[in-house]
């Protein structure tokens, strides 16, 4: 199993150690909700340096990028970030990720932990146009500090004036007296703050500089746990979960990061484009539980008379609203606001809502 | 993490307290750490006759949810209703306020086949 640069730190706070994409990750510390409202309400730091970081760079780095992401990375000038995602030549999703637009002919993509090697692989075989490739994932080190007290958290540590960094945008700078720290206004909780992205060997130095800087603001480390708790919250996706390699960015509602404008080929460009005009069967959909139950992958949605109508993808209790949510692929039919389903849980068919994303 | 003497156990992670032939039945410290945040205790099967091993109910934890098993067979003469609106209680109190059924027993022989304290503690050390 690998291990972030940070596993001794978490295994001394007290972190609960799970296996997680090939990483020895802490799933929890304090506890799922009080991590989750920790962030919700102060300050809290997520090790998400398993994450992948790929660069790709050089003078055709722009158009290997353009074929190959589903958002216009031509639309972004340096130092600013776009999310976006891998069509996979079949109408799925290879993965999900960050651009990062570095400079003119340097693009640095984020992806999911659990996909490295595939999306390494799928980019590399991809490249026909001659775009510099190199796979810095092992050597890079990513915390994200999220919630309304991260920026008063952070700003003692540099002086760089983060409040005009907006959100999905970066610099590079110096944090906590650590050169080349590439500060980004992004992040998976909805919850406002930033991702530090530097290299491993200083991965301590800056944990531990954070933690000192927040202490005032009852500074937590979260797990793996309340991250999922608090994308979900969010509505924001998932892969191996909401998406994958069978559902099109157009069905997991992902039509504002697949642009068609100024006839930029991209792979699956023509049968996006399809399922944007003619419609798509099923919709990727949240809903709230009108009764006491938690919605878990997997669990049936059923229509009133008990017919099958999609699946669930992600469901929680959700720490917030102290309701059981979820996300799930529903036929067409069923997928207008507020139309009444059900979820399927034992033998219970528990009421639920189709609802407006984000939950909270 | 505690393990009350005075308790018996079962491999599920199921403590039980007896006095004569009523059983009081909950979670272990462990099974609850294991849990984590407990956010749902769902229990409907009280007045019903169950056997050893049966389902009584299950437990939501944020992350998972877990069959709750009899550990006696018996029948179902109380439920915590604590827990419906303070699930929580499992996590801070497993052995006490935590308690989740009660159960007038048919055979108390089968308590013989549960843990003791200290063979629990190895099982779970193991």
């Amino acid at each position: 199993m690998k291990i972030t640069a940070l596993n001794e730190i978490h295994k001394k706070a007290g972190g609960k150690m799970v296996e997680f994409a090939g990483f020895e990750m802490p799933i929890e510390y304090s506890g799922i909700k009080d991590e989750h409202m920790t962030v919700r309400e102060s300050v809290g730091v997520f090790d998400v340096s398993h994450m992948g970081e790929f660069w790709i760079k050089g003078p055709h780095a722009l158009e290997l990028v353009k074929k190959i992401t589903s958002n216009d990375p031509t639309l972004l000038t340096p130092g600013q970030a776009q999310y976006s995602c891998f069509p996979n030549g079949k109408g799925g999703i290879v993965d999900d990720l960050l651009v990062y637009s570095y400079e003119p002919e340097k693009y640095m993509l984020v992806v999911n932990a659990a996909n490295i090697e595939k999306d390494w692989k799928w980019v590399v075989s991809q490249n026909d146009v001659g775009a510099e490739l190199e796979n810095a994932s092992d050597q890079i080190s990513q915390l994200a500090i999220q919630g309304p007290k991260a920026t008063a958290t952070l700003q003692k540590l540099t002086d760089i004036n983060l409040s005009e960094i907006k959100f999905y945008t970066f610099v590079t700078g110096k944090v906590a007296g650590i050169d080349d720290v590439i500060i980004s206004a992004t992040g998976y909780t909805g919850a406002g703050g930033f991702e530090f992205y530097f290299r491993n060997e200083v991965a301590e130095e800056m944990w531990n500089a954070i933690f000192e800087a927040g202490k005032e603001f009852g500074i937590k480390p979260i797990g793996l746990g309340a991250r999922d708790t608090l994308r979900l919250e969010m509505g924001y996706c998932l892969y191996g979960n909401d998406i994958d390699d069978t559902t099109s960015p157009i069905e997991a509602g992902l039509g504002w990061i697949t642009k068609f404008n100024n006839g930029r080929k991209f792979i699956d460009r023509d049968y996006l484009m399809m399922q944007k005009t003619e419609g798509v069967s099923r919709r990727l959909r949240g809903f709230v539980l009108q009764e006491r139950g938690i919605p878990r992958h997997d669990y049936e949605l059923v229509n009133s008379e008990g017919r099958v109508i999609g699946k669930v993808t992600s469901g929680t209790m959700s720490p917030v609203l102290n309701k059981g949510i979820g996300m799930g692929y529903v036929a067409k039919e069923y997928s207008a606001f507020g139309t009444q389903i059900f979820v399927k849980i034992r033998n219970k068919n528990i009421p639920a809502e189709i609802v407006k994303l984000p939950f909270i | 993490m505690k393990i009350p003497a005075d308790l018996k156990y079962t491999q599920d992670h199921e403590w039980i307290r007896v006095d004569g032939n009523v059983a009081v039945v909950g979670i272990t410290d462990f099974a609850q750490g294991e849990l984590g945040d407990v956010v749902f205790v769902e229990i409907e099967t009280e007045g019903e006759e169950l056997e050893k091993g049966e389902t009584f109910g299950t437990v939501e934890a944020v992350k998972t949810v877990s069959d709750l098993f009899m550990p006696v067979g018996g029948t179902v003469t109380e439920v915590n209703e604590v827990l419906a609106d303070e699930p929580e209680v499992v996590n801070k109190d497993p052995y006490n306020a935590g308690w989740m059924i009660k159960v007038e027993m048919k055979d108390t022989a089968e308590l013989d086949d549960l843990m003791s304290a200290e063979e629990y503690q190895k099982m779970i050390e193991a």
